[in-house]
């Protein structure tokens, strides 16, 4: 296929197309809605189904009953409509039943505006819905990134029986690069023996639920999910570091702010700051490690967001400590720019450390 | 001697016993369900969904494949199995709270869009699980732990009439409302839920069998008594009978 131009949205839904999706049900919402119309489009070619729902919570719910015969399923919306959804994701972690749910992120609270945010950061990584819960999320910076992404992200959700979260803002959703798919996924093959698809030739009736009236066997449950959740904090964290062997300051940043902040840091590292980048791609499971790893060298870190402070918490988190944690973010759609950041550094280095 | 079988289990449930009260008619429409599965010899081809409300455990009553929905979202969950499973037969079980009040915008649009399921819809003009609250069917001036001084149309608004209102959409096919208080009812109900199913069966679209239905324990009378009021309170209410079929199925 080689290079093409594409729409961030539009790759995600043909990243999803080539991971082997062949069903979507969703509801329009800017800054996303170009991934349910390319789906509608698209998945019709492929001998799939997309379906427009009446809402953001019957499109999670149909996903919770396709996502039940086994098939690779996703749904998509931006921040109001993904409050929606988190019924049903709540569902989907109690029934262990495996689906993607994309979220690009626009400004809030409330109906906010159409700009690029980070600000549903606590929501999709804190659980978000009711119960004990953690869901795998991931956040791509670029538009090659999502393609890879979007295959780990179905990948995950079969491996762990769980909903896995795309994250991207509003700008990863509309800004267009060239991007490579390369050979169609082949999918790893998942045996989904739980699936629903009647019981004719495979013996008696299977359930799918997330109820569990006694309360020991509910805690049974839970327990057997958080298992779940440590296997997947074990094997699924990923990050990438920029510059950080020698730096004496780390930024940390994900998704289209951490391209800014690259810069940003290029810049200050000319002026002879030592200056570096933690860039979380999960999101949960964070990335403590490159954290730890840097104990005893570093004088501080940097979270820079486009929200007024919340991965913070989990960068003070993995920090626990040893190290001061400053901050730099925007919020209501505005996108920090590279001078700002620069700006950041400079204040809080103190400029030249050599 | 031989002897001959007049009345056996049907296959269509499991052996679980049911959690229901005594003289609760959730138990006659299971097995009425299970029955015309067995009959029609689909149940290895079907995917029920339960929904929230004393039916919520019918997942384990059922002897067919089963996923459990979120309060009023059976009708969209089955949508999503369907949709990825044309040639299987996809039914909901939902009360009038489930179906009528959280779910309404889900079942409608499950029926505007010719949504090839079938719904069973009981109702017992009350939440029966949460303990006797009013349900969008309430009667007027009937009481309940939410309208201890009788449903007011002033406060409350008027009883939801889910037979007439789906059947003003094209998506339907089958609608029918029928009731369980005495054996002849039964027998109809029976039918009812066979035709909903026959229409799945040619692909007609969507079909809906409302059920009256009895809570005595919310309603504090004894089952008789329970039969008795459905018949002289909700039928007048409800009227019984066909309004919709589409294709004239038989
Ligand atoms: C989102 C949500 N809201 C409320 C409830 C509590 N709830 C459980 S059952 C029920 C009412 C069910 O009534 P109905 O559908 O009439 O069924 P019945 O119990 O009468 O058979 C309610 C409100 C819930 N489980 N989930
Ligand atoms: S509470 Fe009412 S609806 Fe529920 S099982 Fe008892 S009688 Fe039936």
């Amino acid at each position: 296929m080689g290079k093409v131009l594409m729409k961030g949205n539009e790759v995600i839904a043909e990243a999803a197309v080539h991971a082997g999706c062949k069903y979507f049900f969703g509801y329009p919402i800017t800054p996303q809605s170009e991934l349910v119309a390319y789906m509608a489009r698209r998945l019709p070619e492929v001998g799939g189904l997309f379906l427009q729902a009446e809402s953001e919570i019957a499109a999670i719910n149909m996903v919770y009953g396709a996502a039940g015969t086994g098939v690779r399923v996703m749904t998509s919306s931006s921040s109001p409509g993904f409050s929606l959804k988190q019924e049903g994701i709540s569902y989907l972690v109690g029934s262990e039943l495996p689906a993607v749910i994309c979220n690009i992120v626009r400004g809030g609270p409330g109906l906010g505006n159409i700009q690029p945010a980070q600000s549903d950061y606590f929501q999709v990584t804190k659980g978000g819905g009711h119960g004990d819960y953690n869901i795998p999320v991931l956040a791509p910076a670029s538009l090659q990134e999502i393609v890879e992404l979007t295959k780990a992200a179905f990948d995950i959700a079969d491996r762990y029986r769980t909903p896995v979260i795309l994250m991207g803002d509003g700008m990863l959703g509309q800004m267009m690069e060239p991007v490579e798919f390369g050979e169609r996924l082949d999918k790893e093959q998942f045996k989904k023996e739980w699936a629903t698809t009647g019981t004719r030739g495979d013996g008696g009736p299977k359930i799918i639920t997330s109820l569990e009236l006694n309360a020991e066997s509910l805690e049974e449950r839970n327990r057997n999910l958080q298992r779940k959740f440590a296997r997947i904090k074990e094997n699924e964290v990923r990050y990438e570091t920029y510059l950080i062997d020698d730096a004496e300051y780390i930024m940390v940043a994900f998704g289209t702010v951490a391209r800014i902040t690259l810069n940003a840091i290029n810049k200050a590292r000319r002026e002879g700051v030592k200056v570096g980048l933690i860039r979380p791609i999960s999101l949960w499971p964070f990335p403590e490690k490159p954290f730890i790893e840097t104990r005893g060298r570093v004088k501080g870190f940097i979270s820079v967001e486009m929200s007024a402070g919340q991965m913070i918490e989990d960068v003070k988190l993995a920090v626990n400590g040893f190290a001061p944690v400053d901050f730099f973010g925007r919020t209501g759609g505005v996108v920090p720019t590279q001078e700002e950041i620069y700006d950041k550094i400079m204040s809080v280095t103190g400029g030249v450390t050599v | 001697m031989t002897m001959k079988t007049v009345f056996k289990k049907t296959s269509g449930l499991t052996d679980a016993p049911t959690h229901y009260c005594p003289g609760c008619t959730h138990g006659v429409i299971h097995r009425l369900v299970g029955e015309v599965l067995e009959e029609m010899d689909i149940l290895e081809d079907t995917i029920g969904v339960a929904s929230v409300g004393c039916s919520v455990l019918s997942y384990e009553y059922f002897n067919c494949d089963m996923t459990q929905a979120a309060h009023g979202r059976a009708p969209a969950v089955a949508t999503g199995v369907k949709r990825v499973l044309p040639n299987r037969f996809v039914f909901t079980y939902q009360g009038d709270g489930d179906l009528a009040s959280i779910g309404i915008s889900e079942v409608i649009h499950a029926a505007a869009r010719g949504e090839n399921i079938t719904v069973i819809f009981v109702n017992n003009a009350i939440y029966g699980m949460t303990g006797g609250q009013m349900a969008p069917t309430t009667l007027i001036g009937q009481k309940t732990a939410t309208t201890p001084f009788g449903r007011d149309v002033s406060i409350q608004g008027s009883p939801i009439k889910v037979c007439e209102m789906i059947s003003t959409l094209d998506g339907a096919a089958y609608i029918e409302r029928v009731s369980a208080h005495d054996v002849p009812h039964i027998q109809k109900v029976k039918k009812a839920i066979r035709k909903a199913f026959e229409t799945q069966k040619k692909g007609l679209g969507f079909s809906l069998i409302e059920v009256l239905s009895t809570c005595p324990t919310n309603w504090g009378l004894d089952p008789a008594e329970s039969l008795v009021w459905v018949k002289d309170n909700m039928v007048p209410v409800y009227p019984l009978g066909v309004y919709k079929n589409k294709e004239g199925v038989k």
